[in-house]
């Protein structure tokens, strides 16, 4: 064991699959000699050679495209889109191509792929450099979504993707690449080593995929989260002493009914939070989901709380980031009722 | 926005290409020259790409209009070989014909020939290996054919029948075959180019010997896929080759739209620093032999080639037009390349190695295994508006992922299958 952060733990995900498997390869933008805008994958070009740890042309097209063909033809490719907001142009090839072709060729043909993008907001990054675009993954049929919350299950996460047979997406929370971020900005943020969470097996173990985890048990209200907002929400029970059972998703398709069913039967109501912009944001489906199979147990309205459905303002941050205070209004609303 | 007295004097004017010839107009090729068959020199498979740029702007060709085979670029082919490979062509414009008349008739629901550009598919595929893995647009079949893929299954797969290998999941003519190495047709346009430099480079990056080959239209050269393939292939060398089917037409769009009014698209490749091959794509002779040189420079971890293939579509874009509402009725015939299979046959005649004779009995041979095949595959059932889907409803929701989801198996159940 050792503690790690979450970029320690991702780095160490990446060089004890490309230590088990020679199949295993990595590329992006900067992501050779540097290791990486965010070092997630420094030092592996120094250990593995150039030909397993290399940089890309900026043509975030290009990656995504090359690793299907990769993939297609046997090897499991790990590429990095250097932030999420630089993604779409490879959209088409993750949602046309990646996420169909074991279908459309009856599976003849399977991409083992794995998309690692740093997401998410607080860090004075502007409406370019903040976004989280989950709900565009999770829309589409074939495709894997997965967000860690802690330097544990970073790696353990990490790990199960690059197994997965499927073309899976793992986005990771960037405001907590170095600590549990828990939302109040003007507050100092404590560093990863003083987190359970940050205790990580140097060698190889697995997350299964599709499996929450319920990081704060409680009575009187559901929270559903993932990412940084996992921290969040947690500040938030703490600050308010609101007895809230807070779920950390971590797979978000396929996503863990049994555990979000188990715990709205429960508590009766459920609060949803995300950072992600609101309308058609994954807080709908998680809506919907809970509504469809908790209906006659809810004791209140579903609540989200969001990004709002604007840009991501640059100076206005703070305004915009869903903070401890308006998760706590919210679980007031529904404790209340 | 007529009105000449209001506009600027430094006035602009916004190009929008034509071209030279629409329904009702002759066609129209004048001022078009192409080199003379075996006037183009062959460069070593070693030379350097900055050297070779001239070949961006001229045309490789070997036959001339009376059979002769001309030239350094004459490839060593065996009439055997030859006879083998008009015969895969014959095959192909009669499957061509049978399926389109197929979806005529209400047995499916759409139709793709590649009438006029047999010699591109079958010609490049008998100059691979077997093994090389090709990653093709909707309009080389003749691939999977030249390399003795069961013509049934084709069939199948068109009619979307209980046999089709693709269990009805794909538009007709997207077909997939692996151990046939060759790619699931994606129908989105150029998607499948940098996928294949993506598997050249794992190749090389496996130790592999195998070569990655893909083709797609002078009109997807305009998609940003295209250029992600152009950058990766010669950033990392990858052992790949880069088609260019230039057959005029993109639907309605005469190649001017996609930027052939300026350069050729053989000349793409010179600002990528990658060898430009320009060939006569209706010359099976000439075809063979520059994929030959591609496929030997990127065996020899040479790196990719980009090849245009000067040709003509000389049917619809699908079954979903009529080209007689946007291009002269007689331009493919017009056509000042000739038809591919007609010139090879008369080049194998003036060899002695075929006849007239043998030319319409094979040509009868061809229409016959249609046919036959075609009843068969018939039998196991069409895509009509009156026929039932063959295949099973709950198959619909297999093969999304590996291992089906629980809200798959829950929509699953909610349907009723």
């Amino acid at each position: 064991m050792a503690s790690m952060t979450m970029i320690q733990a991702l780095n160490s995900a990446l060089d004890t699959m490309m230590e088990r498997d020679p199949n295993v390869l990595t590329f992006g933008e900067d992501v050779g000699y540097f290791g990486g805008v965010f070092k997630v994958t420094e030092h592996l070009q120094t250990k593995y050679g150039k030909k397993r740890c290399f940089d890309a042309p900026i043509n975030e097209n290009g990656i995504a495209a090359v690793a299907v063909g990769m993939a297609a033809y046997g090897l499991r490719p790990v590429i990095e889109i250097q932030f999420a907001d630089y993604m779409y142009p490879a959209y088409d090839q993750l949602v046309s191509e990646a996420a169909r072709i074991r279908y459309r060729s009856a599976g003849d043909f399977t991409v083992p792929m794995t998309v690692r993008m740093p997401y998410g907001g607080g860090i004075r990054g502007g409406q370019t450099h903040s976004q989280s675009p989950e709900s565009l993954f999770t829309h589409v049929a074939g495709l894997k979504t997965v967000i860690p919350s802690t330097p544990y299950d970073a790696k353990g996460l990490l790990i199960s993707c690059i197994e997965d047979d499927d073309p899976t997406i793992f986005m990771e929370p960037k405001r907590i690449y170095n600590g549990p971020f828990d939302g109040f900005h003007d507050r100092q943020v404590s560093p990863w080593s003083k987190h359970a969470a940050s205790d990580v097996p140097e060698g190889y173990y697995k997350i299964p995929l599709g499996k929450a985890n319920i990081v704060r048990p409680g009575e009187a209200v559901t929270v559903l989260a993932y990412g940084t907002m996992v921290h969040v929400a947690l500040a938030a029970a703490k600050e308010s002493g609101i007895d809230a059972e807070v779920i950390d998703l971590r797979t978000l398709v396929p996503v863990d009914i049994e555990t979000i069913v188990a715990s709205v039967e429960k508590t009766g109501r459920c609060v949803i939070v995300h950072e992600a912009t609101r309308t058609s944001g994954y807080g709908a489906e998680l809506s919907a989901l809970v509504q469809e199979h908790c209906f006659y147990k809810l004791e209140a309205p579903i609540e989200r709380v969001t990004g709002y459905d604007t840009p991501y303002p640059h100076s206005l941050e703070w305004e915009y980031f869903p903070t401890p205070p308006r998760i706590i209004k919210a679980m007031r609303r529904v404790t209340e009722v | 926005m007529d009105d000449m007295s209001s506009r600027k004097p430094n006035a602009l004017d916004l190009h929008v290409p034509a071209p030279r010839a629409r329904p009702g107009d002759k066609p129209d090729f004048s001022g078009w020259s192409f080199p003379e068959p075996g006037d183009t020199p062959r460069p070593d498979i070693d030379e350097p790409a900055h050297d070779l740029r001239e070949y961006a702007y001229g045309l490789i060709r070997v036959m001339d209009m009376e059979g002769n085979a001309l030239g350094p670029w004459t490839p060593q082919i065996s009439p055997e070989k030859l006879r083998r490979a008009i015969n895969y062509m014959l095959l192909t414009r009669a499957y061509d014909e049978r399926m389109h008349r197929a979806q005529r008739q209400g047995k499916t629901s759409f139709y793709m020939q590649c009438l006029g550009e047999e010699a591109i598919a079958i010609a490049q595929t008998m100059a691979l290996n077997a093994d090389d893995m090709c990653f093709p647009s909707y309009r080389q079949q003749g691939i999977l054919i030249a390399r003795d893929y069961p013509l049934i299954d084709m069939m199948h797969q068109v009619y979307s029948n209980a046999s089709d290998p693709m269990k009805g999941r794909q538009l007709p003519v997207m077909y997939s075959s692996k151990k046939d190495a060759f790619f699931t047709i994606s129908g989105n346009l150029a998607t499948q180019v940098p996928q294949a430099v993506g598997w050249a480079m794992a190749s090389a990056y496996s130790g592999d010997g195998r070569i990655a080959s893909t083709w797609l239209g002078e009109g997807s050269t305009a998609e940003g896929d295209f250029h992600a393939a152009m950058t990766f292939a010669a950033v990392y060398k990858a052992p790949v080759i880069i088609n260019v089917v230039n057959n005029q037409w993109a639907i309605s769009s005469f190649q001017g739209i996609a930027g052939g009014e300026n350069t050729t698209f053989a000349a793409r490749g010179v600002g990528y620093g990658m060898p430009p091959l320009r060939v006569d794509g209706n010359d099976f002779l000439a075809v063979y032999a520059v994929t030959q040189w591609a496929a030997a420079r990127a065996r020899a971890n040479l790196g990719p080639t980009l090849i245009e293939h000067f040709s003509y579509r000389a049917g619809p874009h699908s079954t979903s037009d009529d080209p007689a509402r946007y291009r002269p009725g007689d331009e493919a015939r017009m056509w000042p390349l000739g038809d591919p299979i007609e010139r090879l046959k008369t080049h194998l005649i003036s060899l002695g190695e075929w006849s007239e004779e043998q030319h319409k009995a094979a040509h009868e041979a061809a229409l016959e295994t249609v046919r036959t095949t075609g009843r068969e595959a018939e039998k196991v059932g069409v895509l009509g508006p009156e026929a039932p889907p063959t295949h099973t409803r709950a198959s619909m929701f297999e093969d999304v992922y590996k291992e089906m989801p629980w809200h798959l198996r829950q929509q699953r159940d909610e349907h009723g299958v």
